[in-house]
C-alpha cells in the first residue's frame, strides 16, 4: 500500500526487533491515545450491547432483537441509508462534471475552482441562517414560488425536508470531490488522448474509452470519502430543524443522541455496533474493488 | 479549418463560461447575503427577512444592496455583546489546542506508517483507517464513561483530548512523508543519524505540506465540531460557536445581530481557506487511501 519506505531497514530478526522498537516509539503517542479514547470506548460499546442498561447482567442479542424491531430504528436507518443512496450518486456526478468544466475552462476557471471549494470552509452554524431565511414557510423559496404562481411549500415540515439536506449536503461538498477528481483527470496520461485523436476519436469517445476507464481506482476513492463526509450532514440537520426533524429526515444521529439523553445505553450500543458493521463492510468492500482495479 | 470552426469555438466557451456562473452563484448568493444581512439597518431587515426568521406573516424578500448601509450591527456586535466574545473565544480555545495536538501525535505516527518498517504495520494501517469512518455516536455511551472517570466532563479537554487522536491527520501527513526521497535518508543513516534526528530534520522540514494540509482541514473541522462540545459539555458557558450560535442568534434583539455574528463566526475559517487553499487541495488529494 505504501510505497518508498527504505528497505534498508531490519533484515535480521535483531535487527527488524530493534525497527520495530524504534516504531513503537514514534507511534505511542498515538495508539495510547487511541487505546484510551477510541479502542477501548468501541470494546465497552461491544461489552454494552451485550448487557443490560446498567451494565451489570448479560442479556445475550436481546438488545439487537429489540433495536432491530425498533419502528424509531427501522425510521432512521432506513432515512440514512435512502440519503447515502440518492446523494452520492448526485454527488458523484455532478462534482465530475464540475472538475471537467474547470478542466475545459483552465486556466481561467481558478476563481471558479475556490467558489466552488468555499462552502466546505463555511462552518455550519453561519450558513444555517441563511438556509433558514430560504426554507422558513415565509422564507425566500416560498416568496419566490409564489412569484412563479406556485404553492407555497412547508419545506422543513414535509418530506420537502430530505430534500433541502441533499440539496445543501452537494452544495457543501462538491468541491471536495471536484479537487478529487481533477487530481484523478490530470492522472490520465496525455499520450492516451494524442494517440486517440490521430485514430480519429471524438470528444466523447476520447471520454468514454479513456477517461472513463481510467478514472475508476479515483471512483472508488470519491465513492469512500463522500460515504464519510454524509454523515456529517447531522450537523446541517441539527442546526436548522433540531433534535426533532420532520420524519424524513431523521436519521441515526438523532435516534443515537435521543437514546443517549434517554440513558437507553443497551439499545444504543447495539445499534452502534450494528451501524460500525455495516460502515467497516461497506469501506472495506469499496476498498477490495479499488484493489482490484489496480 | 480552425477559421470554420471558430463561431461554433465561441459558442463553446460561452456556453462554458455560463455553466461555470451557474454553478459559482448558489456559492457567492448564501455568502453575499450573508454580508448584506449584516449591513442592513434594522427597519429594512425586519421587512425583509422578519417573514423568515422572526415568523411574522407574509413572505420574505430579498435585496441586492441595503438601502441604507449600516455598520451599526457589526458594531454593536463587537462592541456590545461580551456573550459573543466568549463563544467566539471558546471556538479558538477548543480549536487551537486541538490541531496543535493532532500535530504532535499525528506526525510521528505518520512518520512511523511512512517510513519505518515494523511487524504488523499494514494491519495498523487498517485499523486507522477503520477508525477514520467511524461516526462519533458509535463511542459516545463509553466515550462519555472515559472522561467522566477522567474527571473531564464539562472541561474543554473532554473535546480537545479524544479528537487530538483523529486519524484522518495521520493519513493526511504519512502521504507527504511519501514523498521525501529515500536517498536523503540513507545519506543521513550514513553519516550517523538516529532515526528522532532524521524525522526531526529531514522529516518535519520536507514534509512540512502534508503537516500545513493536515492543519487547515483541522481548523476547519475543529470549527465546526458539533456533536462532541454538545454531548461532553453541559455547561453552555463553554459552548463554542458551532454549537452555541444558533440559540444567539434566534434570541438576539435585532435580525441585524444575528447576521453579523454569523458573519464573523465565518471569518477564521474563511481566513485560513483563502491562505491555506494550497494545502487545503493537498490535503484533500491525500485524505486518501492509497
Amino acid at each position: 500500500m505504501r510505497r518508498g519506505w527504505s528497505s534498508s531497514w531490519g533484515g535480521g530478526t535483531r535487527r527488524a526487533r530493534r525497527g520495530d522498537a524504534g516504531a513503537l516509539l514514534f507511534l505511542l503517542p498515538s495508539l495510547s491515545g487511541l487505546a484510551v479514547f477510541v479502542l477501548g470506548p468501541f470494546v465497552g460499546t461491544v461489552w454494552r450491547s451485550l448487557t443490560n442498561a446498567a451494565g451489570s447482567r448479560w442479556v445475550g442479542i436481546a438488545n439487537y432483537q429489540s433495536v432491530l424491531g425498533n419502528a424509531a430504528f427501522r425510521q432512521a436507518a432506513g432515512n440514512t441509508a435512502r440519503f447515502v443512496c440518492v446523494c452520492i450518486p448526485l454527488l458523484l456526478v455532478g462534482s465530475l462534471l464540475l472538475a471537467l468544466l474547470i478542466r475545459a475552462a483552465r486556466p481561467y476557471s481558478r476563481p471558479f475552482q475556490t467558489s466552488y471549494l468555499l462552502p466546505m470552509a463555511l462552518p455550519v452554524a453561519s450558513i444555517a441562517l441563511v438556509w433558514q431565511l430560504l426554507f422558513a414557510k415565509g422564507g425566500l423559496a416560498n416568496a419566490w414560488l409564489a412569484r412563479l404562481g406556485a404553492d407555497p411549500v412547508d419545506f422543513m415540515g414535509t418530506g420537502a425536508a430530505f430534500w433541502v439536506l441533499i440539496g445543501s449536503y452537494l452544495w457543501k461538498n462538491s468541491g471536495y470531490d471536484m479537487i478529487l477528481w481533477l487530481a484523478g483527470l490530470d492522472g490520465v496520461p496525455p499520450a492516451l488522448y494524442e494517440a486517440a485523436r490521430l485514430d480519429g476519436a471524438g470528444r466523447w469517445q476520447c471520454f468514454w474509452h479513456i477517461t472513463r476507464p481510467q478514472l475508476r481506482p479515483t471512483a472508488g476513492l470519491v465513492s469512500v470519502l463522500s460515504l464519510i463526509n454524509s454523515f456529517k450532514v447531522f450537523r446541517e440537520a441539527y442546526l436548522v430543524a433540531g433534535a426533532y426533524p420532520h420524519e424524513s429526515i431523521y436519521l441515526l444521529q438523532h435516534l443515537f443522541n435521543n437514546w443517549f439523553a434517554a440513558l437507553d445505553l443497551g439499545r444504543l450500543s447495539a445499534a452502534a455496533v450494528l451501524l460500525a458493521l455495516v460502515l467497516g463492510g461497506l469501506v472495506l468492500a469499496l476498498l477490495h474493488l479499488l484493489d482490484r482495479d489496480a | 479549418m480552425t477559421r470554420t470552426n471558430s463561431p461554433a469555438r465561441a459558442a463553446g466557451r460561452l456556453a462554458r463560461a455560463a455553466c461555470l456562473l451557474a454553478a459559482a452563484l448558489p456559492v457567492w448568493w448564501v455568502v453575499w447575503s450573508l454580508a448584506m444581512g449584516a449591513l442592513q439597518g434594522p427597519a429594512e431587515q425586519a421587512a425583509l427577512y422578519g417573514p423568515a426568521l422572526r415568523g411574522q406573516p407574509d413572505l420574505a424578500a430579498w435585496a441586492l444592496l441595503p438601502s441604507w448601509p449600516t455598520l451599526q450591527p457589526l458594531t454593536e456586535l463587537l462592541l456590545d455583546t461580551p456573550q459573543f466574545f466568549a463563544m467566539f473565544w471558546n471556538s479558538c480555545r477548543l480549536t487551537l489546542p486541538l490541531v496543535a495536538g493532532q500535530l504532535l501525535v499525528g506526525a510521528p505516527a505518520a512518520w512511523a506508517f511512512s517510513r519505518l518498517r515494523f511487524r504488523g504495520r499494514r494491519a495498523l494501517f487498517g485499523l486507522y483507517l477503520l477508525l477514520m469512518v467511524l461516526p462519533f455516536q458509535v463511542t459516545m455511551v463509553p466515550g462519555y464513561l472515559v472522561l467522566n472517570a477522567l474527571g473531564l466532563l464539562d472541561t474543554r479537554w473532554a473535546v480537545i483530548l479524544p479528537g487530538v487522536f483523529s486519524t484522518f491527520p495521520v493519513f493526511i501527513m504519512a502521504k507527504s512523508f511519501d514523498a521525501v526521497p529515500g536517498e536523503m535518508l540513507s545519506a543521513a543513516r550514513v553519516d550517523g543519524a538516529g532515526p528522532l534526528q532524521i524525522f526531526w530534520q529531514i522529516g518535519l522540514p520536507l514534509g512540512a505540506p502534508g503537516l500545513a494540509a493536515a492543519a487547515v482541514l483541522g481548523f476547519l473541522e475543529g470549527w465546526n465540531l458539533i456533536e462532541q462540545p454538545m454531548t461532553f459539555l453541559k455547561d453552555q458557558a463553554l459552548w463554542p460557536l458551532s454549537v452555541a450560535l444558533p440559540g444567539f442568534s434566534g434570541a438576539a434583539d435585532t435580525l441585524g445581530l444575528a447576521f453579523a455574528a454569523s458573519l464573523v463566526a465565518l471569518l477564521p475559517a474563511l481566513f485560513v481557506f483563502l491562505f491555506g487553499q494550497k494545502y487545503l487541495t493537498l490535503g484533500i488529494q491525500s485524505g486518501g487511501l492509497k
